[in-house]
């Protein structure tokens, strides 16, 4: 009998706060966890809202085409009609 | 049943309800963070699709502006030689001269000239294109000229307003020749040293 209450005594004094002391800790982990995910979900939500403009590389792409091979054909005029140094 | 066995199974009891409570809002906690980086997720997906395109249009972009600037490079040190380029270089974008041409490295050594008698040049190249401006009287080939009354005008004379307001005003071009409408007076003083004042 002396050593049943003794178990009940180690259970009690022992047992039951490192339980609720290591529970306590992954719950508080996994609770601050939550909100660093929710950061980096709005974070990649408006980088993905900020890349909407890429398409617009292919304008661009295009244009400096069009400035590149305007600027090749006037420095071929010139390349003509100026002397060189 | 003993007392001692009561307060066991009680205690028990106490530590299943505990583990209960907090496993269960732990499985909560990680329910919401499986969300949330399944929105991750779901942006880095859309960001890698966004910007998968990006390498091949930007290389392509590049691979035209270095085209474009190995030519002008050239066409400008072909045309203007490496010191009046580099001068031209320095007027427009001062402080320039020190990292140089990128395709021609001992562009980096050449101390450049004055700025104004590049521009001059310049000038007078562009009159001698048919520009119609006073200043094609002179001789491209000759010594750079330094008008300081009109230099300013007889330059902006030369290139086209941006706003293009002057078509409408500008009068056309004079009729020249020895059978023109009008005849013009000759002036004396051209090509001679310009008048000084007296010291007192």
């Amino acid at each position: 009998m002396t050593l049943w209450w003794i178990g009940d005594i180690v259970l009690l004094v022992v047992v039951v706060p490192a339980v609720l002391y290591l529970l306590n800790g992954v719950l508080s982990a996994s609770k601050s966890i939550v909100p660093s995910v929710r950061k980096i979900a709005d974070v990649t939500a408006a980088g993905s809202r900020d890349l909407d403009a890429v398409p617009l590389l292919l304008t661009t792409q295009d244009q400096v085409r069009q400035t590149v091979a305007g600027v090749a054909n006037y420095g071929g005029s010139l390349d003509v009609i100026i002397d060189d140094a | 049943m003993p007392a001692a066995g009561v307060v066991l199974i009680v205690t028990v009891v106490l530590i299943v309800l505990a583990l209960v409570y907090y496993l269960v809002s732990t499985i909560v906690q990680l329910r919401a963070i499986t969300n949330g980086l399944d929105d991750v997720i779901a942006n880095v997906g859309e960001i890698l699709a966004k910007t998968e395109p990006v390498e091949p249009v930007v290389a392509d972009i590049n691979a035209n502006l270095d085209a474009a600037v190995s030519a002008l490079e050239g066409l400008l040190v072909k045309k203007a030689g490496m010191d009046d380029a580099m001068g031209l270089v320095v007027g427009l974008y001062p402080g320039a001269a020190a990292a140089g041409l990128r395709d021609f490295p001992q562009s980096r050594e050449i101390s450049p000239p004055r700025i104004g008698e590049v521009y001059t040049k310049g000038t007078l190249t562009l009159a001698r294109l048919g520009r119609e401006a006073p200043i094609a009287v002179a001789n491209p080939a000759g010594p750079v000229l330094r008008n300081v009354e009109y230099g300013s005008l007889n330059a902006r004379l030369l290139y086209p307003e941006a706003r293009q307001g002057r078509p409408e005003r500008l009068e056309r071009s004079p009729v020249i020749g020895t059978d023109s409408p009008e005849q013009y007076e000759q002036r004396d003083d051209i090509g001679k040293p310009r008048k000084r004042m007296r010291s007192a």
